[in-house]
């Protein structure tokens, strides 16, 4: 169900999609800044994420598949075709509708293909800062991003698929805007 | 961007300091209660192997596996602090690096609980504004080492915490009163808080105490029976005829609605009795309670917005209510600062510019949002009704006419959006952000746009597709969220507000001045 619903989706989405990039590369009358991508690695990491974390509903639909309630194939054909395309596809699109850009005095995130959010968190409101580094993050050399805000609405927002030592370097220069802004 | 990360400052892992040792103890036997569980499980697992050697074995295996990990947590936290911030690092796997400025920490709590006092060891929590709570706290460290952080963060923010906090606990000198009900306005504020919740009240507490009766509350027959003692029979009150039943059904009717009036006023009066909200040096100061008296403090610069409520009949007798949204961690269950329960809008204006936030100048300012917003989502509800109809008629031989009367909810449904959206307006001027919503309960939220943390434009798939956008402002202790706006409007207010808030830092907008 998974795929074909999908399929259908990125058709009518084409258009929308692209009047979406316009708006990412900056041609907006506020005429912002070109985003970053994300690291590209962040793919790789993304896709081993959802690969182990789907591999359930892959065993599962073995096991119903060995207990022969249906005729062969019915269960372990749809999801392993949605496995595949949830794992090597999405990852993918996912990397390309994120972006952020560093100011001087602001965070700019901009992500999702279907939900889209373009979020400005200022330095001057940021509370603190967390760097994670994951097991797999780790093993490509990645980290996760996150400031934290006094808002009830996004008093997390969190940037992952940065290499380890740009997310360092963003938390040292937001730390000293912090700083700065206080002298 | 990488040679900045090769500074100085930044931790490898090796140096910080680590917590005390035994911090590990003490959080082994407070952990103990958590271990129950699995301590059963292991026991129950073992029992079925016949071997009575291996409960012992189980329970020892749990308890050391436990302490391993709170030592390889322990091993993997350290504390780090630096020249302007406090840096945690922690994490068996997935390692999290914390980085908190000084100039965010908004206070030190050092908790010593009993078993932790045995071992001269204390908890050291930094306190910052954050939504969510999740500081960072150290468990444990010794007393000193509290004591000496605790110095040393106040020393580096100068005295400003130590200046903050004192003005709450003294008592604050009055310097005028800008706000209080009499008697009358309790009691017009009662009728409004028509409730019927004692109902509620009263068959919850039928129900958990049924075993006290004699009967079974829920037994009509039995009650039929106990009429029938006192003389009343079905067939007496069959007897009455229709006007009979009238008046019963009246009678029934008042006392409902008496008692919904009577339970309203004599709970506002509990609560609202000598409402009294005065103006002091620092903020406002408010008084009220018959039995329970409160006496309730709030900082000016702790406002983060205003939010005026109304009702459907109370605005058309001109009442409404003033509230001030504040910073979330200042009080856990009153994040909203009731500073008028019921006033007119000339006594509410005065009161929010007290708290230097202005009325809007007039309606022109604020905008509609586009009906295609509404539009769009009335439209997603027209599907599953015909379906639902269809479904009814072939599959439960519904007859067709009653069943085609489900689409009336489709009427129904155009006319809220309808309304919803004729009341719906946004704006904002050069200080204040504006958003009133509901035709039913009118809630109009000023947020003065210095006090806004972060700002979100979200669309979903079918927003995208009509070029309509929503607008997610993140203020400390509520929400503002402005729907249907054309995306470049969006985008034009983002900018704005950004300029503002990019310009002046939190903690200068939230101290005293």
């Amino acid at each position: 169900m998974f795929p074909l619903h999908r399929l259908k989706m990125e058709k009518n989405y084409r258009l929308a999609n692209a009047i979406q990039c316009a708006h990412i590369s900056g041609m907006t009358d506020e005429n912002l800044p070109e985003l970053t991508p994300l690291d590209p690695a962040f793919i790789t990491t993304s896709r081993i994420t959802s690969a182990l974390g789907l591999l359930p509903f892959v065993i599962g639909a073995g096991v119903l598949e060995f207990a022969q309630l249906l005729p062969p194939g019915t269960f372990l054909v749809p999801v392993l075709l949605a496995y595949a395309f949830v794992v090597f596809t999405v990852p993918a699109r996912k990397y390309r509708y994120w972006g952020y850009d560093m100011g001087t005095d602001r965070l700019r995130i901009v992500r999702g293909y279907m939900f889209y959010s373009d979020t400005i968190v200022p330095f001057g409101r940021i509370q603190h800062i967390d760097v994670d580094q994951g097991p797999i993050d780790r093993r490509y050399g990645l980290a996760k991003l996150t400031v934290h805000t006094a808002g009830n609405h996004n008093s997390t927002v969190a940037l992952p698929g940065l290499a380890h030592a740009d997310a360092l370097a963003m938390r040292e220069a937001i730390r000293a805007a912090i700083r700065q802004d206080m002298l | 961007m990488n040679e900045i990360s090769d500074a100085p400052t930044e931790l490898t892992g090796q140096d910080g300091e680590r917590l005390h040792i035994s911090g590990l103890f003490v959080g082994f036997v407070s952990g103990l209660p958590q271990l129950l569980f699995p301590l059963l499980a292991a026991v129950f697992g073992a029992r079925k192997a016949d071997n009575p050697a291996l409960i012992p074995i189980m329970i020892v295996a749990v308890l050391a596996l436990s302490l391993f990990f709170r030592w390889l947590g322990w091993r993997r936290f350290r504390y780090h602090v630096g020249a302007d911030d406090i840096r945690v690092e922690k994490g068996i796997l997935n390692r999290t690096a914390r980085s908190i400025p000084y100039d965010r920490i908004q206070d030190v709590s050092i908790e010593q609980k009993p078993l932790s006092r045995m071992m001269g060891l204390s908890e050291v929590k930094f306190e910052t504004g954050g939504g969510h709570g999740d500081d960072a706290t150290l468990r444990f460290v010794t007393l000193e080492e509290a004591n000496r952080l605790r110095a040393l963060i106040r020393a580096r923010k100068a005295g400003e915490v130590l200046a903050q906090d004192v003005p709450q606990m003294a008592a604050p000198e009055d310097t005028e009163t800008i706000f209080a009900m009499d008697d009358k306005r309790v009691f017009i504020l009662g009728l409004y808080s028509f409730s019927l919740v004692i109902f509620a009240g009263l068959g919850a507490i039928a129900q958990q105490f049924d075993f006290l009766l004699p009967f079974d509350w829920w037994d009509l027959k039995r009650w039929a029976g106990f009429a029938k003692e006192s003389g009343v029979s079905v067939n007496s009150i069959n007897g009455v005829g229709i006007t009979g039943h009238l008046i019963l059904a009246f009678g029934a009717f008042t006392s409902l609605i008496f008692i919904g009036f009577a339970t309203g006023v004599v709970r506002t009066y509990l609560r609202e009795y000598g409402f009294r909200l005065t103006k002091t040096a620092k903020g406002f100061r408010r008084r009220r309670g018959l039995f329970t008296l409160t006496d309730v403090v709030m900082p000016t610069h702790r406002v983060q917005a205003a939010v005026v409520q109304t009702g459907p009949i109370r605005k058309r007798r001109g009442w409404y209510s003033l509230k001030f949204v504040s910073l979330a961690q200042d009080s856990k269950d009153e994040s909203n600062y009731v500073a008028a329960p019921l006033a007119t809008l000339d006594e509410l204006w005065r009161i929010s510019q007290a708290a230097g936030i202005g009325a809007p100048d007039g309606d022109e300012r604020l905008r509609k949002g586009a009906a295609l917003h509404w539009i769009v989502q009335w439209f997603l509800l027209v599907p599953p009704l015909p379906i639902a109809v269809g479904a009814l008629v072939i599959f439960a031989d519904a007859p067709l006419a009653p069943t085609l009367l489900l689409l009336l909810l489709l009427g129904i449904a155009a006319f809220l959006f309808w309304c919803d959206w004729r009341r719906y307006r946004f704006g904002l001027d050069d200080q204040q952000l504006y958003l009133r919503r509901g035709w039913w309960r009118e809630r109009f939220t000023l947020a003065p746009q210095v006090k806004v943390q972060s700002i979100e434009i979200a669309q979903g798939p079918l927003a995208r597709r009509y070029g309509l956008a929503s607008l997610k402002f993140g203020i400390a202790g509520g929400t503002l969220e402005m729907v249907a706006l054309p995306l470049s409007t969006a985008q034009a207010i983002r900018a704005a507000v950004m300029e503002k808030v990019a310009a002046v830092d939190y903690s200068a907008i939230n101290q005293p001045r």
